[in-house]
C-alpha cells in the first residue's frame, strides 16, 4: 500500500507539468495541505483520520479554540446525576500524536480564492483542502426575549462545557417545588431526542432531591424524537411531574424575560426557578464567513460531503445540510469518515471507496432505563438518503432497557477513541 | 484470507446439518430456559455454576467433550473426546435426543428430548452461556463458499471505520465486545447470524443488513490483522 502510494506520488510530481494531477501542493511544502476548522465530532474524526491514514503524506492542521472538548453527548447523564464533568472533556493530545498540527486558535476568516484561513492570532494558513465542522450557533431573536447575553440567567447548555455546569447549578439550587422550564428548539437541531433525554435526566433528579418540583417544556413542535418512548418513560417514572406543551397548545408562542424570571406561554405568564431556552439553531458563524451557507445551514454534496458551493470546501456533523441523517456526534464521525476517505484519495490517489452512513442515537430515561433510535443511510446525486432504520419499542423488559443502557457507555467509549485516539 | 481447517471442517458439517433443520426450527433462547429445567436438577450454567452432579455447562458450545478438570466422566465419554468429539450444536442436538443411544455408558441418566426445537431451543438457551465471540452460531452457519472468501483488507479498514465509532480499536470491551483479531470464520459467521437475524441487536441487524458477502470477509479479514 504505502509504497504503491509512494510510485503514485513520485510519478505524479515528475510529470506535473503535463498531467492534470488530482491533487494540488501548497507552495513552499512538500506535502498537500489540509486545514481543519472546529475539533468536535466531526472535525477531530476527519483531522484523525487523514493524518493516520495518509500516514506523514499529507499536512493536516486542526483549528479549535478550547484545549479541552467537553462532549455534549452524555450532558444530560451529567445533568442526571450519572456521569461527572471530568469523565466528558478529552484533549488533544492523541491528535498530536497521530500527527495532525493541533492549533488552539479562533478561524475567523476564510478566503476561498486565495485559499487562505485567518486565525484570531493573525496567522494566515493555506489549504489544499478545507474541511469546517464547526457545530451550531443560535438564530438571533428566536426566542422573543432572549440573546446570547441573557445566557447566565437563562442558559441553552447546548453547546459542551460551562454552560451544562451552569444548567447543573441552577437545577440544584431551585427551591423545593419549584418550576424547571425549558424553551424547546424548532426542527431541524443538534441531537433530534437532546431535549427530552435531559427533560428525563432533570427529572430524575428532582425526584430524588425536589419530589413536589414541576417541568415545563414549551415546544413549538407537534411531536418528537422518540416521543412515545419518551411520554411512555415519563409516564411511569415521573408520573405528573411533566408538563409538555406542543405547537397544539401554542408551545411555540412564547416569550421569556431573564430579568424578571418568566416564562409566558401562548400569553400566560409563568414564574419559573430555572429556564432552559434552547433556541432554533444554524451553522457555526464561520461557515457563514466562509460563503458556504445557504440559508441557516451548507448545503453539501451527499458522495463525499463537499459543498454545493466550492469542491475544495467539506462541510461537516451539525452544520451542513445533507439530507436525511439527524444532526448528532454519531452522525458528524460517520459524514468525517466518508469526507477523510475523500479527500485523501483526491490529494494522494489512494483508493476512494463508496460512501456509507450510519447513525444510533441512544438516550436514558431514567436508572438502567436506556431507549436507541437508528438508521443507515447512503448517498445519492440529491442528498444522503436514509436506507433502513429501527426503534427501540414501547414496553420493553427492564433487561433490554439496561443492555441498552450499557450498549450506550459503550458507545461512548468508542467513539471518544474515535474522535481523539 | 487464512483458513483455520479444524473450524472449516467443523462449519461445512454444520452447514449441512443445520441447513436441513434451518427453516423449520430455529432455536429461541427464552423457550430453551423452560426446556432446561429438566437438566437442572444435575448441571449449572451463568454466573457462579459449579460442578455438580454434571458439569457446569458454561462455553458449553464449541467445547471439546470431557474438559472440565474435576469432573467425574464416563469411560465412553472420555474415549469419545480422545477420538475429537467437540460439543458443537450438531453433537449436542444428536446427543441430546437419546443420550444412552448416542454415547452408550455414559453417566447421564436421562431419557432425551424427542422433539427438535426443545433441542434447538435448550441449545440456543445454553448459547447464551457461551462466549459468543467463539461459538457456533446455534442452529445457524453460513456455506463454505462465504467461509472462503477472500477478504480486501484495505476496503475492509474502510468500512470498519463504520464499527470503531461503537467498538474500540484497541479490542477492549467498554460495555460493547472487542471484534478485533477474532477468527476469521467466527467473525464471517457471526456477521451472517445478525444479517439473516438469528443474532438479536438492533444495532448489529441494522448495520450488517446492507453489509454484502465480500464485505463481510472484507471486514473479517482487517479485524483479524489489529490482533487481540
Ligand atoms: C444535550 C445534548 C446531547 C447530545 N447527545 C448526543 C448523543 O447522545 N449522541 C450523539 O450522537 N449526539 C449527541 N448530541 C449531538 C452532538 O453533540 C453534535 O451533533 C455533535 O457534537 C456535532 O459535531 P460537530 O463536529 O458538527 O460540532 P461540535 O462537536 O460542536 O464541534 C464543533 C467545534 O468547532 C469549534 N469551533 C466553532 N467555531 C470555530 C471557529 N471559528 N474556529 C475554530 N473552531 C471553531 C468549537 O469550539 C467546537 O469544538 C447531543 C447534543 C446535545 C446538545
Amino acid at each position: 500500500m504505502t509504497i504503491n502510494r509512494r510510485k503514485f506520488l513520485g510519478a505524479t510530481v515528475a510529470a506535473s507539468a503535463a498531467l492534470s494531477a488530482p491533487m494540488a501542493l501548497a507552495a513552499g511544502s512538500g506535502k498537500p495541505r489540509v486545514v481543519v476548522i472546529g475539533g468536535g465530532a466531526g472535525g477531530a474524526t476527519a483531522a484523525r483520520y487523514i493524518a493516520k491514514d495518509s500516514k506523514g503524506e499529507i499536512d493536516v492542521t486542526l483549528i479549535e479554540p478550547t484545549r479541552t472538548y467537553y462532549t455534549c453527548f452524555f450532558s444530560n447523564l451529567y445533568l442526571g446525576g450519572f456521569k461527572e464533568m471530568d469523565e466528558l472533556g478529552h484533549s488533544y493530545g492523541g491528535l498530536a500524536a497521530a500527527g495532525v498540527n493541533v492549533i488552539h486558535d479562533w478561524a475567523i476568516g476564510v478566503d476561498r480564492d486565495s485559499k487562505q484561513v485567518t486565525l484570531a492570532g493573525g496567522a494566515k494558513l493555506t489549504y489544499d483542502k478545507l474541511v469546517l465542522s464547526p457545530g451550531i450557533d443560535f438564530v438571533d431573536n428566536a426566542v422573543a426575549g432572549w440573546d446570547v447575553t441573557a445566557q447566565n440567567a437563562m442558559p441553552h447548555a447546548y453547546k459542551g462545557g460551562s454552560q451544562t455546569e451552569l444548567l447543573k447549578a441552577q437545577l440544584a439550587a431551585m427551591p423545593e417545588g419549584g418550576v424547571f422550564a425549558m424553551v424547546a428548539p424548532p426542527n431541524p437541531y443538534r441531537c433530534p431526542p437532546g431535549p427530552y433525554e435531559r427533560v428525563s435526566m432533570v427529572a430524575h433528579y428532582l425526584k430524588a432531591n425536589n419530589p413536589t418540583a414541576k417541568i415545563i417544556v414549551a415546544d413549538p413542535k407537534p411531536k418528537f424524537s422518540k416521543m412515545a418512548l419518551f411520554q411512555e418513560g415519563w409516564a411511569n417514572n415521573y408520573g405528573g411531574m411533566i408538563d409538555w406543551v406542543g405547537e397544539e397548545f401554542g408551545g411555540g408562542n412564547v416569550e421569556v424575560d431573564p430579568n424578571g424570571m418568566t416564562l409566558s406561554i401562548d400569553g400566560e405568564v409563568v414564574s419559573v426557578d430555572v429556564c432552559n431556552v434552547i433556541p432554533a439553531m444554524k451553522a457555526g458563524k464561520i461557515a457563514e464567513i466562509a460563503g458556504v451557507t445557504q440559508g441557516n445551514w451548507a448545503p453539501v454534496n451527499a458522495a463525499d460531503m463537499s459543498s454545493k458551493a466550492d469542491a475544495d470546501v467539506y462541510v461537516l456533523g451539525d452544520a451542513s445540510q445533507q439530507g436525511d441523517m439527524p444532526k448528532s456526534g454519531f452522525s458528524a464521525n460517520s459524514q468525517a469518515k466518508v469526507c477523510a476517505n475523500a479527500i485523501r484519495g483526491a490529494l494522494t490517489g489512494s483508493r476512494v471507496f463508496p460512501a456509507k452512513f450510519s447513525n444510533t442515537c441512544w438516550s436514558l430515561i431514567d436508572t438502567d432505563n436506556g431507549v436507541k433510535v437508528g438508521a443507515t443511510y447512503e448517498a445519492t446525486d440529491e442528498k444522503i438518503a436514509k436506507v433502513d432504520g429501527f426503534i427501540s419499542s414501547t414496553g420493553e423488559s427492564s433487561e433490554v432497557r439496561k443492555a441498552t443502557y450499557l450498549e450506550s457507555e459503550g458507545w461512548y467509549s468508542g467513539i471518544t477513541a474515535d474522535m481523539f485516539g | 484470507m487464512l483458513l483455520d481447517f479444524s473450524r472449516i471442517g467443523l462449519c461445512v458439517t454444520l452447514a449441512v446439518s443445520a441447513f436441513s433443520a434451518h427453516a423449520e426450527s430455529v432455536g429461541d433462547p427464552d423457550a430453551g430456559k423452560k426446556v432446561y429445567r429438566k437438566c437442572a436438577s444435575c448441571h449449572m450454567v451463568g454466573d457462579d455454576a459449579r460442578n455438580r452432579v454434571g458439569p457446569n455447562l458454561n462455553n458449553i458450545i464449541g467445547a471439546p467433550a470431557a474438559n472440565i478438570d474435576g469432573v467425574k466422566y464416563s469411560k465412553a465419554l472420555k474415549n469419545a473426546a480422545a477420538d475429537g468429539l467437540v460439543w458443537d450444536e450438531a453433537a449436542l442436538n444428536a446427543f441430546l435426543e437419546a443420550p444412552k443411544k448416542y454415547l452408550p455408558g455414559t453417566r447421564m441418566s436421562f431419557l432425551g428430548l424427542t422433539k427438535s426445537s426443545e433441542r434447538a431451543d435448550v441449545i440456543a438457551y445454553l448459547a447464551t452461556y457461551s462466549d459468543s465471540s467463539i461459538a457456533p452460531e446455534a442452529g445457524f452457519s453460513v456455506s463454505p463458499e462465504i467461509l472462503a472468501m477472500d477478504g480486501d483488507v484495505a476496503y475492509g479498514e474502510y468500512l470498519g471505520s463504520e464499527c470503531t465509532t461503537c467498538h474500540l480499536s484497541s479490542g477492549a470491551n467498554d460495555g460493547i465486545p472487542g471484534i478485533t483479531g477474532w477468527d476469521e470464520a467466527d467473525f464471517v459467521t457471526a456477521m451472517h447470524a445478525y444479517k439473516e437475524k438469528y443474532r438479536d441487536n438492533s444495532v448489529m441487524q441494522m448495520v450488517t443488513g446492507r453489509l454484502a458477502n465480500h464485505e463481510i470477509a472484507a471486514l473479517a479479514a482487517y479485524f483479524k490483522s489489529l490482533g487481540n
